[in-house]
């Protein structure tokens, strides 16, 4: 690996923001994905439509939120309905085309991870849990995950399945009764990986400029597939770059801008 | 409906042993509620919460709860709830039955509990570990299309707890911004408490505005801040930055405890417990 003129975080964001097309309606996790769909919108893709799972439909949020429901989202949004209508009429009713997650452990066929490391009665590492994750992965059209890679977070095997990717693989999804089609995009600090078409299990598709094939299967935990050809991704533009960089700075001075208590 | 002081409403309203909601989707969350039930020691509770974060870390590691039915347990945007982690992982203060489900589980328990209806019903819980390790997670073929759909219980819980920005002086209840389940879950409730920013006159609802009418409402309490570090709209916005306080704070057993004691339990309400902070630069 050499030194890139950009973090991994920064190369992570602008591949995943290109994936997302003006007009999409994206359900977004916090972190990576708010941060990538946020700079789609800021780029190629104004007319997407943000959906965070607090309610807010639509929002146009001026800097990056902390958590899911900070008021800036509420605040530039198109509309703001109950948490059980967006999970219902809107997740589950079929409407959004793209579900952005995080997680902490993937596996080759795109399970997701976020409960818990080690036994669930007695957890080495208790998670957050699955929130509003296993219907946006099963509900959403399709599913994109945003994961830095290292065999620790790349799991051969899953201790506990918090959403579905293709579970077993080789078609165990589609006869699942899973809506949507499942994770079609990793992208990781490496490059991006896709879902093979018949056993559903993932490979390296693309690279980035500054790692070699070699480095993306050192840092995963199991043996990674690899394409025929692996494509080099774009290094980010000098306008991706500046957005991306602008939005943090606004978003670091939003959030330490002191708070006034009325009493 | 009674309007009450925060103290008498939790003393009169919150019984050891009850299952207890303190909703509010990162928006309105009734922190000075949970600080008062802590102050006033009650046990045994069972807690309910879509996304337990610092209000039921806090309520967790001061000993106020026996199990725990949640979606999502974190400190949002920052990383783990380490109070509620040490629960599960330890134990600390005492053994935590947890009940877990997913967003989507939890807002469809909530609507049914709202509904008087004995299950929620949903597309969901597809090809994950979550059914096997919560009973409570079962499924229902449906009798037009033969479609296997999960189900969870209504929550009914004994006492739900809300922070409003407004309620008149019959005990009316306007909420704007961010709703998250508040109203299912007040609907759903036996004993409806409901902290506010102020009392006033008129609420001066727009039509279609969330009201919970005073009829529903069991007791309302003039809490200023009460929402604080979350935030209420209108009023005053999220302390992201006691959010990642909170992280060094609640890491060490022994910090928390003294916290506790010192802002909570050290103080009388919650104008105390603000100053209490503020005396060491903890709010703004």
């Amino acid at each position: 690996m050499t030194i890139a003129p950009w973090t991994p975080d920064e190369m992570m964001t602008v591949t995943a923001s290109r994936l997302l097309w003006n007009g999409c309606v994206c359900f977004v996790g916090i972190g990576l994905p708010s941060a990538a769909a946020n700079l789609a919108r800021l780029l190629h893709a104004p007319e997407i439509v943000l959906i965070y799972e607090s309610g807010t439909i639509g929002t146009r949020p001026e800097v990056l939120p902390l958590s899911i429901g900070d008021g800036e989202l509420a605040e530039t949004a198109s509309a703001v309905v109950p948490l059980p209508e967006i999970f219902a009429y809107w997740l589950q009713g079929g409407r959004v085309d793209v579900g952005f997650l995080g997680a902490a452990q993937i596996d080759r066929h795109g399970n997701l991870n976020s409960t818990v490391i080690g036994p669930y009665d007695s957890p080495k590492t208790r998670l957050p849990g699955a929130g509003g994750a296993p219907e946006i992965a099963t509900n959403a059209k399709q599913v994109f995950v945003v994961l830095k890679q290292s065999p620790r977070s790349f799991v051969p095997k899953m201790g506990f399945v918090s959403s579905a990717g293709f579970l077993g693989g080789s078609g165990e999804r589609r006869r699942s009764g899973a809506r949507g089609a499942g994770p079609q995009a990793i992208i990781t600090d490496y490059g991006v990986m896709r879902p093979h078409s018949q056993t559903d299990e993932f490979e390296l598709v693309s690279r980035y400029e500054h790692v070699t094939v070699a480095d993306a299967v050192a840092a995963t935990g199991w043996p990674l597939k690899v394409a025929e050809s692996v494509d080099v991704v774009a290094p980010p533009s000098a306008e991706e770059l500046e957005i991306l960089r602008d939005l943090h700075r606004r978003t670091r001075e939003a959030h330490s801008r002191p708070v006034r208590l009325p009493v | 409906m009674t309007i009450q002081t925060l103290h008498d409403a939790i003393e009169v309203h919150v019984r050891d042993g009850d299952s207890v909601a303190l909703e509010g989707f990162t928006h309105l969350i009734p922190f000075a509620a949970g600080q008062e039930i802590i102050r006033q020691r009650k046990r045994d509770l069972h807690l309910i919460r879509m996304t337990p974060d610092l209000v039921y870390d806090q309520m967790i590691g001061a000993g106020c709860a026996r199990a725990l039915t949640f979606s999502w347990g974190g400190n949002p945007g920052v990383g783990s709830a380490h109070r509620l982690r040490d629960a599960v992982e330890s134990g600390w203060p005492g053994p935590l039955e947890i009940h877990e489900h997913s967003h989507a589980g939890m807002a469809a328990a909530y609507t049914a509990g709202a509904a008087r209806l004995p299950f929620g019903m949903l597309r969901g819980y597809i090809g994950t570990d979550l059914p096997g390790v919560n009973p409570d997670i079962r499924h229902v073929l449906c009798p037009y299309t033969g479609e296997s759909l999960a189900t969870v219980p209504a929550i009914n819980p004994d006492v739900t707890i809300l922070h409003a920005q407004k309620a008149d002086r019959r005990g009316n209840i306007l909420i704007s911004g961010i709703l998250g389940a508040q109203k299912e879950a007040g609907l759903a409730a036996s004993r409806l408490i409901v902290t506010v920013e102020e009392i006033v006159d008129e609420l001066d609802a727009p039509m279609n505005a969330v009201v919970l009418p005073h009829w529903i409402v069991t007791a309302v309490a003039c809490v200023p801040a009460g929402a604080w570090p979350s935030y209420a709209r209108g009023y005053y916005p999220r302390d992201n930055a006691f959010y990642i306080a909170w992280d060094e704070i609640s890491r060490d057993r022994g910090a928390f405890t003294d916290w506790i004691d010192r802002h909570v339990r050290g103080t009388t309400d919650h104008t105390g417990f603000l100053a209490s902070l503020r005396a060491v630069g903890g709010v703004p």
